[in-house]
């Protein structure tokens, strides 16, 4: 595996020195929230602003109740049936859940209340237990076996702030291309300046250096899964509504994309690309070994680019509510000056990397393309 | 754990978002803006190589001109030399023709003038020897009237015969 290329230019081994450091420091930091969180002692919550900002003071307004940085974070970080605004107020989502033994349920999570009272569906009787929908049976109890039968496909927070990313998405582009199409032969304007210069980067950075003279039909597929994992982690990056959702640090919607990037590799292999996994260039004695590393690295590639994705951004929403959180834990607001401060520079630094996380993924998928159709070997 | 869980609904509705948006974005964005900036590349590639073309048609065209320039020089100073030497000839030639015209002229005038001189002179004579004779006529009548006189011219007229 070749990958020199990827470190021909300074810049680019900048980058990847950056990118390897953010990553460290936010595998570092999301280890110390962990830390933190077991070393929480009991606190007031304090009303800020920042913190209902940043979608993570579900606090009880009484006052009395235990701050736990751990469970606030980890709501953040994880998906839920609702979206959350501000203090009280949330929007509420579509549940859709389909259970084996009655069919497909469509209903909005305000029925729930926050999860306080039950909702009885065509089908079903569902509870809300710590965001997960549960069946409940008709003695009041959750039934398990039918619980573990049910799927959620709910329009939840993530889905909906990526559905949010998606028509943004379109819009941005089908009116560049429409820029495009009205000023042909004119040099660009408008938000033509603003796309040409990363579809143009994507082209003559990714795609060609990587691929070859064939990469012209992988375009597409690259364009949208730079600007789709750039723009949701940019997304992700606004504390308020419509962003704030930690869309591409969710390993579902990684597994998708790195699944993606796989069927596109593997579909488009070329004879080569097959022998050298099936009959490498090594003694036939060590043919059973060499398959089997080779049919891992077939799998282990996008798997690495599922993990690096999901780490790194959720990795990097962990340190910022770490630092928010870091002013409860103390109970008092003068550290909020620091962790402002700190907060600030963790979002410039996640700005960087939100750029990085969709070049390196975009890149990787580049490379493993282009090692997927090299007729040179 | 459960952030390392994929969860199904929303793997469910990546894939549809995502395949929609794939699908969508290839049609009516990447298909156009990469066929315009393609195609814009082109036509300044192509400007460009225009541009070097006429750069090379211009020097040479440079060169052309300058050639034309030295030949025209060439054929200008032939030109003056040929005339300066038409001209040298010609004032030459009329030189030599005014010269000899003078020349002739000269001597037209100084055979004219010998001419008129001999004609006067001729008359001239022609008048001396006609007074002259009238004069002698009138003397030797009036010395023939006399005698002794007329014995003295013959004898001077003797005298001078044998004199000459």
């Amino acid at each position: 595996m070749d990958c020199n290329h990827v470190f021909d230019f300074k810049v680019k081994r900048l980058i990847v020195v950056v990118a390897l450091l953010s990553a460290f420091l936010s595998i570092r930091s999301s280890a110390y929230a962990q830390t933190d969180s077991l070393a929480a002692v009991a606190g007031n919550e304090v009303p800020s602003t920042e913190v209902h900002a940043e979608g993570a003071g579900h606090g009880a307004p009484g006052g009395e109740e235990k701050f736990e940085p751990t469970k606030v974070i980890v709501e953040h970080i994880a998906d839920s049936h609702m979206w959350h605004m501000w203090g009280e107020t949330s929007i509420p989502l579509p549940v859709i859940v389909y259970t084996a033994n009655g069919g497909l349920d469509l209903f909005s999570s305000a029925h729930f209340h926050h999860g306080k009272e039950d909702y009885k569906g065509a089908v079903n009787t569902y509870r809300l237990v710590e965001d997960k929908v549960k069946v409940v049976g008709a003695d009041g109890k959750i039934d398990e076996a039918a619980s573990a039968s049910l799927i959620d496909i709910s329009i939840t927070k993530n889905v909906a702030a990526m559905f949010v990313s998606v028509v943004v998405i379109l819009l941005v582009f089908i009116s560049a291309a429409g820029a495009y199409k009205r000023r042909t032969g004119k040099g660009p304007r408008g938000i033509q300046s603003i796309v040409e210069p990363f579809i143009v980067f994507v082209r003559d950075d990714i795609a060609r250096p990587n691929i070859g003279h064939k990469y012209a039909k992988f375009m597409p597929y690259l364009l949208t899964i730079f600007f789709f994992i750039w723009i949701n982690n940019m997304l992700g990056l606004i504390p308020i509504f419509p962003g704030g959702a930690n869309v591409t640090g969710n390993i579902a919607l990684t597994l998708v994309l790195s699944v993606a990037t796989l069927i596109i590799v593997n579909l488009n292999g070329n004879k080569h690309y097959w022998k050298h996994i099936f009959f490498p260039d090594v003694p036939f004695w060590l043919w059973p070994l060499m398959v089997v590393v080779e049919v891992v690295g077939v799998i282990s590639k996008p798997f690495a680019l599922m993990i690096r994705l999901f780490a790194n951004i959720t990795a990097g929403h962990i340190i910022v509510l770490s630092l928010i959180s870091l002013i409860f834990i103390f109970k008092t607001m003068a550290i909020a000056p620091v962790s402002i401060a700190f907060v600030l520079f963790m979002d410039v630094l996640e700005l960087l990397v939100a750029f990085l996380q969709a070049f390196i993924f975009t890149l990787l998928t580049a490379l493993f393309i282009g090692m997927a159709v090299d007729e040179h070997h | 754990m459960e952030l390392v869980t994929p969860s199904i609904g929303i793997i469910f509705w990546t894939v549809i978002a995502f395949v929609f948006l794939l699908i969508l974005l290839r049609i009516f964005a990447w298909k156009p803006i990469l066929e315009a900036i393609r195609e814009r590349e082109q036509s300044i590639d192509d400007a460009l190589n225009q541009a070097e073309l006429a750069k090379v048609e211009m020097s040479r065209l440079t060169a052309q001109n300058e050639e034309l320039m030295k030949s025209a020089r060439a054929e200008r100073d032939l030109i003056l030399k040929e005339a300066k030497t038409l001209k040298d000839n010609i004032v030459n030639e009329a030189k030599t023709q005014a010269h000899n015209e003078g020349v002739k002229l000269i001597e037209k005038a100084r055979i004219e003038i010998d001419n008129q001189k001999k004609a006067a002179l001729a008359e001239l004579k022609d008048q001396v020897s006609t007074l002259s004779i009238e004069i002698a006529e009138r003397v030797l009548r009036g010395q023939l009237s006399d005698k002794a006189k007329q014995q003295d011219l013959v004898a001077n007229l003797l005298k001078e015969v044998e004199l000459n």
